[in-house]
């Protein structure tokens, strides 16, 4: 079928594609390249796909070529493959039918396990504008909006306004998505979900409350594109909530306020000049969100990205207090220096600025102190040859001088010696900014009105005689005996001006007439008598009409009385305007600005509203940030220098700030070296393996060490999972073998001591993880995946709730610890209140320093599971210090907390010493505010000071809690909807005894069990640690082996996280 | 169905003479016709490359920028911050700087396959997704010589086999596994003054502008900290977005994770006028005699303070008046050229040597007839100082965390002239 089609279009679509010259002789068919698609060699395939968006790009038509490549849709080279998704997405437009060929090849990528080939997909996928596929889009999306890689995440905001263009009914489910996406945190997706937003729901502004703060602070780290988008977002959004700062003409916050602030040193500044003069006045105060949002776009204006300055300067020119406006001129001014393109539109938009603000606001532009500069500049400028600069010149120093009430003796000095230039233009125009200028003080200045009326003579450019005309006429009085002088002249060359000169010797002929009848009647009468019979009607019109209007007759109405009250009446002075003017009504920086047309899309910027709609829609159900309404407390923790405090506040994760504090290298928790560093662990260990066990001691605690760290990187960064997951997965068996066999020496370090007891505890508590009981029991302890170690178990001796001392190795204690766990774990039919108690299951140890980074101290930590002593809502973390070092460790403590809004962390008390070869042991407690973000601080010794970061799992930050069967059905009914998430999942076959199911759960969440009177269900309940939401887990088993997780919890994004990580610990 | 497309449509490549060689659409295909609207803005223009960026035509919006001879037109449909498409669009050109090592008309073209895998990647649905150099190396390996010919016998192309890592990480703009045998890092501290100074010799405008470009050859993850012995002399920054800002602000440190390879770290501008020492002075006598059609010209540069550095690469260019026939001058140092047509003079002095000041003199032909010039021209000069930051900016430390080999590091500095017009 393509071959007949190929020779009708041959000649049209010619290939002469320089880098294959054996092709050059043929004619150019499509027949080859067909044959090429169709061979078995992927060189063959890729060259022809090369040769095809050759084409593509020079705009010629390929399409006839559609069948033979989307063939090769599902070829395993990876360039061949690429080629074929540009040509897709370029043509399956107009070949709906066979495109839908290759769809079955995009959902296949999008369960990939790598999350870049799911990205990949997911990108073609939506790019296809097939609206048939809508429905497999919008699964898609939706299930991509959920996945564990933030990169698919992120694909999937940027396919919402793709499948949203494709087919609008999806609306109300696309802004489902957007708002799930709108809470999550990574900024990699915030700047692609609020684009989405805007394209989508614009209008939607209550989407947006619950991520505002958030928002903010993730700003700094987003990336610069989205940055952009962010921020023009908010300022339509702070357009809506809050008032405006300049409502009191330009007043600042209170005075409470800027202390508040103090620490913004150029804002502090301005602050005190202005505070004497505020505090007389009402005070306005901003709402604290409006200063969050100027604080954390300010750093921002120093992006090397032009629109991000621009951004900025929007959002500080339309929601800054006047006085705060002026920090945007630097970096406006270093724009300048940029390209071309980007000069004209920030020029465009400095002139509306400093039209609006009157040249105040840019203190770059024209102020007292640099004026005198400017007009030598302008003086300069003059001598030019290009007349038109010139003229713009004269304006500009005649708008300087209209806002600048100190020079304008100076300029008008100026312009009045210009009058005597050679060049008639420049005196033109000069006559003209003059006119413009007296017009404002006319008193003062007849010197010069009688220096303009000597130049009538000389002047031929009719706008400034007219000018000249005009202002005789008009300050007549200040010149009685010139004025009647000037239109004898003028009379006299009547016949011969310019229409418009002629209007304004008639205009002056009146006026005269009416302050000075007796010298200048008749000079009037032959004036009007000359206009009237003037070729140009207007000017005949006007004559007929003054001569009505002044001339006093038989017939003359009751205007005559009025006539010189009308033509002398006060003028009110001009204000030289530029073009500029009208443009501020749309928002700055964008294109219907730059264009004054309002184009298509354009949100118009809302006006402030008179009354602040409430705050506390803001609030997220972070306690700590509701609970502190009261300013002093907040105060408080914002005492500390300014840029200390944000940083805390908008250090997430992600961000790139706070990335090296996280100690991402040593711990793996970017995920960018996530799978090439456990390639490199393996070969560690294999090397260790070989020399064989010279220093058993060594060796155990780089084991030790090393687990938490491959454990960390499965858990929290899910995205190397698909690729390195079961491999590692396989290893980690052998290595628990292989451990198991040195588990039998008993000399280890002190806190191995008891360890005899505690293998017997853990062997239960372990079997968690391997599945089969049995197996499990035979693995001895530390082998076990989710208790890495009996010494996190024996450490809960210490785990009492006074201060901490480093390990007293009671090993009375820990048999009956040790007993107590085994009654829970072997027992675990017996459902009941019992599970309360807090970590009855294995309990992973996560590594917080590794022994390289931390120069011989090694950290880890675990969650205890235990309430914090002292403050219920923060989840205690148990922290182990070993000093592998030869000397002795002083002054341990934990130094500058950063935590993010709202989080709040409990230091361990200093440790003063630690001798080498020593382990300590403390707790300290977190308040994670029921997110997963990490608490990031220093940890410091006398002489060194580490960052590090504790991320909790999502089913660390919850509480186990009792209920009945009739409590939880209760609470589970309040909480459908949107709060129910249900997933299907298969128990794999280790896993289907109630034992382990029952175990598995535990371990991945601190919940306890609830009774339940059916055999195939399971139900678990818990509370959220900071804000006490209920959280309930249902897992029913169905034929076979599948089964369903349901979790009910008003915190969706509790719920979503747990599905995710309870599956895995099913699944495992 | 076309349902509030937003952000950048299409982009079409358009060279000098105006043929649009390339053109790649992200969304449903716009018909090359739309570029007549911007030929049209062309022909209106009094210059070529004087085009208005942004153009408006009944339905869409045309946003264009000029570089190195090619214009790049983007087609809008909506509203957008021009400058968001603007500087896009220059990110582009400079990645194809960056991939090519020039951005013309013929490198776009032979290398139309990775032009299109670059498009591909850095915009999906019009809206930025990959524009960090090192993450599109990553995915599109640049082409060499070697690679060409290597790719030609083996048919393989240049797009990555390895999937990249860098856009997955916290770290956008560095790439995981980087390894050197040698570390290097280098700083290039280039100045530029940019000064207006009047007639009598006196400084109406002087400003430097700064930028420290980088050359880092680093293994791993390093985390860098560059310190300054007189940080404050900054007067207005902007970062790559690498460093951290909370540090700058408040110890005055560049504390970064580097990207992998060259990349511009900070640029900066020092402008309050006392600091700028103007490094070198011009005496100049240039008139016009009206009866006579001729005139004088005789200007002198001479060096002033610069510690002891000498000024090199010293070009003078004039713009005369258009009355101005010819000029007969002799030079005691250098060549000098002038164009009848463009009526620029160009002098290359080269060197300057305190000892014998380069002197340009003679005489100058007018029309006859004319009237004489009412305004002397401006002299343009460009000169280089090596090993002189004219600020006195000066690197005091670099500290790498992180890592644990000891890295080589340089910094070089140079002063240039920007905008440097005396007038006479």
């Amino acid at each position: 079928m393509g071959q007949d089609k190929c020779t009708k279009c041959g000649p049209t679509t010619q290939v002469g594609h320089p880098e294959v010259p054996h092709h050059v002789t043929l004619p150019p068919r499509h027949d080859d390249l067909k044959e090429m698609l169709d061979s078995n060699k992927d060189s063959l395939k890729l060259e022809a796909m090369k040769r095809i968006v050759a084409m593509i790009a020079r705009g010629k038509n390929a399409s006839d070529l559609f069948p033979a490549v989307v063939k090769n849709v599902a070829c395993k080279n990876i360039e061949v493959k690429k080629l074929v998704y540009v040509y897709l997405v370029r043509y399956a437009e107009e070949q709906q039918d066979l495109a839908l060929l290759s769809i079955s090849t995009f959902q296949r990528g999008l369960k990939d396990p790598n999350q870049l080939i799911r990205a990949s997909a997911l990108r073609v996928l939506s790019s296809i504008r097939v609206p048939i596929i809508v429905p497999i889009m919008m699964l898609a999306i939706k299930e991509a909006a959920s996945d564990m890689s933030p990169y698919v995440r992120k694909t999937a905001a940027h396919a919402i306004p793709k499948l949203y263009s494709l087919d609008s009914d999806q609306k109300d489910q696309l802004i489902e998505v957007i708002e799930k996406l709108l809470a999550d945190k990574t900024t990699l997706v915030a700047g692609s979900v609020v684009m989405a937003f805007e394209e989508v729901c614009p209008e939607r502004i209550d989407l947006i409350h619950k991520n505002y703060r958030k928002l903010c602070n993730l700003l700094i780290d987003v990336e610069e594109w989205g940055q952009v988008v962010i921020i023009n977002m908010l300022t339509r959004y702070a357009r809506t909530q809050f008032l405006s700062p300049n409502q009191n003409e330009s007043l600042l916050e209170e005075n409470t306020e800027k202390a508040f602030y103090g620490s913004e040193e150029e804002d502090a500044k301005d602050a005190k000049a202005e505070a004497a003069v505020l505090a007389k006045c009402k005070p306005y105060v901003m709402d604290p969100d409006h200063r969050l949002l100027l604080r954390n776009t300010k750093p921002l204006l120093q992006s090397r990205n032009a629109a991000v300055v621009m951004a900025v300067a929007q959002l500080y020119f339309h929601l800054a207090p006047k006085a705060e406006v002026g920090v945007i001129a630097k970096a406006l001014v270093r724009l300048l220096r940029s390209h071309s393109e980007v000069q004209y539109v920030v020029l465009q938009n400095v002139a509306t600025m400093s039209i609006k603000r009157r040249l105040e606001v840019l203190t770059n532009l024209a102020n007292e102190t640099n004026i005198s500069t400017i007009l030598r500049e302008f003086q300069t400028y003059i001598r030019s040859m290009d007349k038109d600069f010139v003229a713009a010149t004269i304006q500009a120093i005649g708008r300087c001088a209209t806002n600048i009430g100190k020079v304008r003796d100076t300029c008008l000095n100026g312009l009045v010696q210009l009058l005597s230039n050679r060049d008639e233009l420049v005196v033109a125009e000069s006559v003209v900014v003059i006119k413009k200028l007296l017009q404002m003080q006319p008193a003062q200045h007849s010197e010069i009105i009688k220096h303009m009326a000597k130049l009538t003579d000389n002047i031929q450019v009719p706008m400034a005689r007219a000018s000249i005309l005009w202002l005789i006429g008009e300050y007549c009085e200040h010149v009685p005996k010139i004025a009647p002088d000037v239109l004898r002249k003028m009379a006299k060359s009547f016949t011969n001006e310019e229409d418009i000169v002629k209007l304004q010797v008639i205009n002056l002929a009146a006026k005269l007439y009416l302050t000075n009848s007796k010298q200048s009647k008749l000079l009037t009468q032959y004036v009007l008598n000359l206009a009237k019979y003037d070729q140009n009607y207007d000017i005949r019109d006007r004559a007929r009409f003054i001569r009505q209007l002044i001339v006093p007759t038989e017939k003359s109405g009751a205007l005559n009385k009025y006539a010189k009250k009308l033509f002398l009446a006060q003028k009110p002075a001009p204000i030289l305007e530029s073009s500029f003017k009208d443009r501020d009504h749309f928002q700055l920086g964008s294109l219907s600005h730059l264009l004054n047309a309002k184009a298509v899309g354009y949100q118009e910027l809302p006006d402030w509203p008179d009354e602040a709609p409430d705050p506390s829609v803001r609030n997220v159900e972070v306690p700590e940030w509701t609970k502190c309404t009261s300013r002093e407390k907040r105060k408080e923790k914002v005492e500390k220098p300014f840029y200390s405090d944000s940083e805390g506040e908008s250090g997430p994760t992600e961000s790139a700030d706070s990335e090296p504090e996280s100690g991402s290298e040593e711990n793996g928790s970017s995920s960018s070296s996530g799978s090439s560093s456990s390639g490199t662990e393996e070969e560690e260990e294999e090397e260790e393996e070989d020399s064989g066990e010279q220093s058993e001691d060594k060796e155990e605690e780089e084991e030790v060490e090393k687990r938490p760290k491959r454990k960390d990187k499965e858990g929290s960064h899910k995205a190397v999972l698909g690729s390195a997951g079961s491999p590692s997965e396989e290893e980690e068996e052998e290595e628990r073998a292989k451990k198991a066999k040195k588990k039998a020496p008993q000399g280890r370090k002190g806190r191995v001591e008891t360890s005899s007891e505690a293998s017997t505890s853990e062997s239960s508590s372990s079997g968690s993880d391997s599945g089969s009981e049995a197996e499990a029991k035979q693995r001895k302890p530390p082998s076990s995946k989710a208790s890495p170690k009996e010494i996190s178990l024996l450490d809960l001796d210490d785990f009492t709730p006074s201060p901490v001392q480093p390990i007293p190795s009671s090993s009375i204690i820990s048999t009956s610890l040790v007993t107590d766990l085994e009654g829970l774990t072997l027992t675990d039919s017996s459902l009941t209140p019992t599970l309360l108690s807090p970590a009855f299951s294995a309990v992973k140890t996560y590594e917080l320093l590794h022994r390289m980074a931390g120069e011989g101290l090694a950290v880890e930590y675990c969650f205890s599971r235990r309430p914090f002593p002292g403050d219920p809502h923060m989840v205690a973390v148990q922290i182990q210090i070993s000093n592998n070092t030869d000397t002795e460790v002083k002054n341990l403590r934990v130094n500058e907390p950063k935590p993010l809004s709202g989080m709040r962390i409990q230091e361990f008390p200093e440790i003063e010493h630690l001798a080498p070869g020593d382990t300590a042991t403390v707790v300290m407690g977190i308040d994670f505010c029921d997110s997963t973000q990490a608490a990031n601080f220093q940890l410091c010794t006398h002489t060194r000071q580490f960052y590090v970061s504790i991320q909790p799992p999502v089913g660390e930050l919850m509480a186990p809690v009792f209920m009945s069967e009739n409590e939880f059905k209760k609470e589970q009914g309040k909480l459908m909807g949107m709060s129910e998430i249900t997933e299907k999942l298969t128990l794999p076959e280790k896993c289907q005894s109630d034992h382990t199911i029952v175990q598995q759960l535990t371990s991945a969440a601190n919940v306890g069990r609830v009774p339940c009177g059916a055999s195939n269900e399971y139900r678990f309940a818990a509370k959220t640690v900071t804000s006490g939401s209920l959280v309930l887990i249902t897992l029913e088993r169905r034929e076979g082996s599948t089964a369903q997780l349901t979790i009910n919890s008003e915190k969706m994004v509790i719920g979503t996280m747990l599905v995710k990580d309870i599956i895995q610990a099913l699944a495992q | 169905m076309c349902f509030q497309q937003k952000m950048i449509h299409s982009l079409f490549l358009i060279n000098c003479s105006g043929d649009i060689f390339l053109e790649k659409h992200w969304k449903s295909v716009v018909s090359q016709s739309v570029c007549d609207y911007f030929f049209e803005a062309q022909e209106k223009a009094i210059d070529v490359e004087n085009v208005p960026p942004v153009i408006s035509t009944p339905h869409h919006y045309l946003i264009s920028i000029y570089r190195d001879k090619i214009f790049f037109v983007s087609v809008i449909q909506t509203e957008v911050p021009p400058l968001f498409v603007i500087e896009f669009l220059h990110r582009v050109a400079d990645t194809f700087q960056d991939y090519f090592g020039e951005c013309s008309e013929t490198a776009i073209k032979d290398n139309v396959v990775i032009v299109y895998e670059l498009l591909e990647e850095m915009l999906d649905n019009g809206f930025p997704l990959a524009t960090e150099s090192n993450i599109l190396k990553e995915l599109i390996k640049p082409p060499t010589i070697l690679r060409s010919v290597v790719n030609s016998i083996t048919g393989s192309s240049n797009v990555g086999d390895t999937l990249p890592t860098g856009q997955l990480s916290n770290i956008p703009w560095r790439r995981a596994g980087v390894k050197y045998t040698n570390n290097e890092a280098y700083f290039d501290v280039i100045e530029e003054i940019d000064a207006i100074i009047d007639k009598s010799g006196s400084t109406v405008f002087a400003e430097i502008q700064g930028v420290i470009d980088s050359c880092i050859k680093l293994s791993g993850m390093p985390d860098l900290s560059l310190s300054f012995m007189n940080p404050r002399l900054l007067d207005d920054v902007s970062f790559h977005p690498c460093i951290r800002f909370k540090r700058w602000e408040s110890e005055r440190v560049l504390s970064f994770i580097p990207p992998d390879g060259n990349f511009r770290l900070i640029s900066y501008r020092v402008s309050s006028q006392n600091l700028v020492a103007i490094p070198v002075y011009v005496k100049h006598m240039i008139s016009f005699k009206e009866n006579t059609s001729s005139g004088r010209f005789d200007v002198t540069i001479g060096p002033k303070q610069n510690m002891g550095k000498t000024v090199e690469g010293v070009v003078m260019t004039v713009h005369m008046p258009k009355a101005v026939l010819n000029m007969n001058l002799t030079a005691t140092q250098g060549s000098y050229t002038f164009d009848p047509v463009t009526k620029v003079l160009t002098w290359d002095v080269g060197k300057i040597t305190p000892q014998k000041l380069p002197n340009l003199k003679g005489m100058v032909n007018l029309q006859s007839g004319a009237p004489k010039p009412e305004e002397n021209p401006s002299l343009n000069i460009q000169f280089k100082i090596q090993q002189l930051a004219i600020s006195g900016l000066k690197v005091n430390r670099l500290d790498m965390y992180g890592e644990k080999y000891k890295p080589f590091k340089g910094v070089k500095y140079i002063t240039k002239a920007g905008k440097f017009q005396v007038r006479t």
